[in-house]
């Protein structure tokens, strides 16, 4: 156990690519909330930046494995939270999401992926067999499930719905074979007509308007049809900062959260989508990296579910803005505007040094 | 301390290689997406974007006002409220959508469906006209509920007003929302909701009264409130537009006939300028600036008195007596008689074996007493020496059985039966008892006010006769206008015939016996001539002895005598006795005259038959 702070292998180059990306992020919600009654949004997401930071720190300085044996203490306290929101938390926008402590709301559901990331690491980290069982496997999918369904009742599908890259990279690491695969899948398939019945109105006509955008260029499809235009009016080299007619006059709906990119690409031109894009993608090689160097397996599960979960939000966010996915409520790591995100991906950041920092440790 | 995992505890290392070209190729994929769109598309979005945001409000000019000869307001304008339709997101427009719109616009939806179904060839980002005259409950409504309907748009315009409602509303007209068919021509400057003449001078003059729209190009966001201007297109306001009419003679007119269905015209022969112009019942022209209810349009139109109809041109109805001036002018002028002429009138006189009754027994008469007592046997006799062309001829001359050429829209032609026209129309022959009835005026001739006006001022004037008109034709030239061609119609009468033809009207007025003393106004020099319109014929007359309560009474009456300065045509229709027209006519020049502050003193009550008085010196001083 070292008993002093411990700042020798910590991954400042890491560090500096999540410090810019969530600058270009910072600058951006500056852009389009500045017109708007959201104006000074952007310092509110500087503080949590600074609170990220410091949170990072002190994760790096906690031994992981600490962590990972009381896992399924937390796990079960998560679930717990989760029901407690359902029943009582603050009903925001006809959701019930949110938990309030000592004045700041927070999403729990985000802070929860922290959680399942922990639960599929400490479940694979003293395994021997190269191959996962079916049993290893209902297991898994239990615990994505659990909080899962509770988080989509709220309803928030969008968060749910990244909880599945981690059990899947979790499956994928610990070895699931090709059989396992194609019967997955199957019913997967045969659970697609089950899906749409859970499904509720507005999330329909979202599904709906993503297979045929150009029947209701109204409804979900309006968001798609404008950011489109948005990202598309950007050009080469964007139409500058706060001067992008589609965010700065409110064609896009949130550009400064979940749309962020579109107003982004839109002000920057694909020079800027470039340049975030070689940040994204360089932050989540060197995660990978990281992973093939850890210490242990744990280490490696640990990076790997943190790298997916990233890796799903920004692809999924990213392709959403230019129609390939159906719309949800997925923010864009780092640069969307939102506190619990940002906790997340800074709290996972600190685990994630953690892991670096102890690879040399002997 | 640390728990270590051996070394073949770990997974293959190519998994995390797999994980990275993952990343990559996604990235990649990503990367070629948005290089489609802000490269590939860019242009075609970016004109998206612009259309978002740019938004083209007309800038209603508004329409120039109507003024009397002495620029007396009678057309005017209001500012008000026009609602603006957003079609740039035409898929908000759904039907549901625009159920909401008209509930509380208080619209028809069928309306606004057509609306946007027509203006859908029209750029997406050019609003189009939802509403006229929105009341400010509307505009309330709007400012309210923006992101409920961020296609709406609230502009000022300007909203037609006519301060004297149903005077001279016949003449004047309407404004409506222009016509599909209208859009539709080739060339054509309207958008839907614009308005457009419909009727009256506002038709005739539409294109000087009209204006030319201005734009104002603005930056609006996404809930449709303007954020800024990029340009604008200063509308041109309409031409203001001064009539020949005379307010107060007009306002005389409208009074003098007051509530009995018919016409007034008051001309001046020497210009031809329209001092009055009345048709009765009328309408209010306001009606029509805001939509008109199916109710309301109704009742104008099924209303038997037809009050849409401007009856000082489009009625045609037989002129009767007044008629006889024609007559009796062909005859002299063609020396078929001299004013010498003479006959014995015992009532009724038998030719080419039919009877045809007089009204009266007038004994031995001259040219002058046929005129003044209008005695018909006089001119049936006249009537079967003179024959049918030349009747025909003369009338045709004397400006009848075609338009005057007044600038007004719809004038009717009238009708002067000949042997040519049954022939033409019926397929028969003309029977030789036909030209005895039109010599007097009876039978299927029809005349209308107007241009019983401008014939008998045309021939008080000596035969010319310059044409009917509203607008000055200096001031449409000024404007840049085409005004109608001047035709000032010269037909040159005989002295003599001017002579007698003028004396036997002052006689009407004047004389005991005259049937037109009911015109007469003390101090005042007036001539004119009665007429009766017969709507049933004689025969049924005597037997049903009612008919004369259903026929029209004419009066058309001038002063002074000769060589007008202004004549008056008076039709009462069902009027009770044929002489309710004299007074009226009667009153408006007496009104004539007041206006005129008496500047022109009245001519003497007694008309200079002769002396060296020169007609054309007098209409040389054409206006």
């Amino acid at each position: 156990m070292r008993n002093s702070l411990n700042f020798h292998d910590f991954d400042w180059i890491l560090f500096g690519l999540v410090l810019a990306i969530a600058t270009i992020g910072v600058v951006e919600i500056y852009s389009t909330t500045a017109q708007t009654a959201l104006a000074g949004q952007f310092r509110k997401q500087i503080y949590w930046v600074f609170l990220g930071c410091a949170l990072t720190m002190i994760m790096s300085q906690i031994d992981y494995h600490l962590i990972l044996a009381h896992i399924h203490w937390l796990y079960l306290l998560s679930v717990f939270v989760l029901i407690a929101v359902l029943g009582a938390g603050p009903r925001v926008a006809g959701t019930h999401r949110w938990l309030q402590i000592a004045g700041f709301t927070l999403q729990v559901s985000e802070l929860v992926k922290l959680v399942i990331i922990l639960a599929v690491a400490a479940m694979f980290a003293k395994r021997r067999n190269k191959a996962v069982t079916w049993g290893e496997l209902a297991k898994l999918g239990l615990l994505a499930a659990v909080p899962g369904i509770l988080v989509a009742v709220e309803p928030d599908l969008g968060t749910a719905l990244t909880y599945l890259p981690i059990i899947a990279a979790g499956a994928f690491l610990a070895g699931i074979r090709r059989r396992q695969i194609m019967v997955l899948g199957l019913i997967g398939l045969l659970a697609l007509p089950l899906g749409w019945f859970l499904l509720r109105p507005y999330q329909r006509e979202r599904l709906e308007s993503f297979i045929h955008p150009k029947q209701n260029t109204q409804g979900s499809s309006y968001q798609v049809t404008q950011t489109k235009i948005a990202i598309g009016s950007g050009g080469l080299w964007g139409q500058g900062l706060g001067k992008g007619s589609q965010s700065q006059l409110g064609f896009i709906p949130v550009s400064h959260a979940d749309a962020i990119f579109a107003s982004f690409a839109e002000e920057r031109g694909f020079i800027g989508t470039l340049a975030v894009f070689l940040l994204y993608v360089i932050l989540l090689l060197r995660l990978l990296e990281g992973a093939r160097a850890a210490a242990d397996r744990a280490g490696s599960f640990l990076l790997i579910g943190f790298a997916a979960v990233f890796f799903f939000q920004v692809a999924v966010n990213i392709g959403m803005m230019i129609g390939w996915f159906p719309i949800t409520g997925i923010p864009l790591p780092l640069m969307s505007e939102g506190g619990s995100s940002m906790l997340f991906i800074f709290l996972g950041l600190g685990l994630v040094m953690s892991v670096k920092m102890q690879r040399f440790v002997n | 301390m640390q728990v270590r995992f051996p070394e073949d505890e770990r997974f293959p290392t190519w998994k995390i290689t797999f994980l990275e070209y993952l990343v990559a190729a996604a990235f990649i994929g990503l990367l070629f997406g948005y290089w489609r769109l802000q490269i590939g598309q860019h242009q075609e979005l970016l004109e998206q974007a612009e259309h978002n945001r740019i938004r083209d409000l007309p800038v209603i000019a508004p329409r120039g006002r109507i003024l009397d000869r002495y620029g007396r307001v009678l057309v005017d304008n209001f500012p008000s409220f026009t609602i603006l339709l957003n079609r740039d997101n035409a898929s908000r427009l759904t039907d549901a959508h625009i159920d909401e719109i008209a509930e509380a616009l208080d619209l028809d939806p069928k309306d606004i469906k057509a609306l946007v179904k027509h203006s859908a060839k029209l750029p997406r980002f050019q609003p189009v006209v939802l509403k006229q005259s929105a009341s400010l409950r509307d505009v309330a409504f709007i400012d309210a509920h923006r992101s409920e309907f961020p296609e709406l748009d609230i502009i000022q315009s300007q909203q037609r007003f006519y301060p004297k409602h149903g005077v001279a509303a016949a003449v004047l007209g309407y404004v409506g929302e222009v016509s599909q068919a209208d859009i539709a021509k080739p060339g054509s400057p309207y958008r839907p909701g614009d308005l457009i003449g419909k009727f009256g001078i506002e038709k005739e003059y539409n294109s000087i009264l009209r204006g030319r729209d201005g734009m104002r190009r603005v930056v609006v966001n996404s809930r449709g409130q303007e954020v800024g201007t990029l340009g604008t297109i200063d509308a041109v306001p309409g031409h203001d537009l001064r009539l020949t009419l005379d307010l107060n003679l007009q306002l005389a007119a409208e009074a003098a006939l007051g509530d009995q269905p018919g016409a007034v015209v008051a001309l001046d022969p020497r210009t031809g300028g329209v001092l009055a112009m009345v048709s009765h019942p009328t309408f209010d022209p306001n009606i029509f600036t805001h939509p008109i209810s199916v109710k309301t349009w109704k009742e104008l139109t099924t209303d038997p008195m037809h009050p849409l109809m401007n009856k000082a041109i489009q009625a045609q109805l037989a002129p009767g007596s007044m008629f006889k001036i024609i007559t009796g002018t062909a005859a002299l002028e063609t020396n078929t008689i001299t004013p010498q002429f003479t006959i014995d009138c015992r009532g009724q006189v038998t030719i080419y074996g039919h009877t045809f009754h007089d009204w009266h027994t007038h004994g031995t008469v001259d040219f002058h007493k046929a005129i003044v007592v209008s005695c018909d046997d006089y001119f049936y006799t006249v009537g079967k020496l003179l024959g049918i062309q030349k009747i025909d001829y003369f009338a045709r001359h004397l400006g009848l059985g075609h338009p005057t050429g007044i600038d007004l829209p719809g004038e009717d032609s009238g009708l002067i039966p000949s042997p040519a026209w049954v022939r033409r129309v019926f397929h028969r022959q003309w029977y030789p008892g036909e030209t005895i009835s039109v010599a007097i005026g009876q039978g299927a001739i029809q005349v209308t006010p107007l241009q019983i006006a401008y014939t008998i001022g045309g021939i008080a004037s000596g035969g010319i006769f310059a044409r009917p008109h509203l607008a000055f034709r200096k001031e449409l030239e000024a404007l840049g206008a085409d005004p109608p061609s001047d035709t000032t119609i010269r037909f040159p009468l005989h002295q003599s015939t001017v002579d007698a033809v003028t004396s036997g009207m002052w006689g009407v007025v004047n004389q005991p016996g005259g049937t037109g003393v009911g015109a007469r106004c003390p101090g005042l020099d007036i001539a004119g001539k009665t007429g009766t319109a017969q709507v049933v014929s004689q025969s049924l007359e005597d037997s049903a002895h009612r008919a004369r309560f259903r026929d029209n009474a004419w009066f058309v009456g001038y002063s002074p005598s000769p060589d007008p300065k202004i004549v008056v045509s008076v039709l009462v229709m069902r009027g009770r006795e044929s002489s309710v027209a004299a007074p009226i006519a009667g009153d408006v020049i007496k009104a004539y005259y007041q206006e005129m502050g008496k500047k022109s003193s009245p001519a003497p009550l007694v008309s200079q038959k002769k002396g060296g008085k020169t007609r054309l010196d007098t209409l040389a001083t054409v206006q």
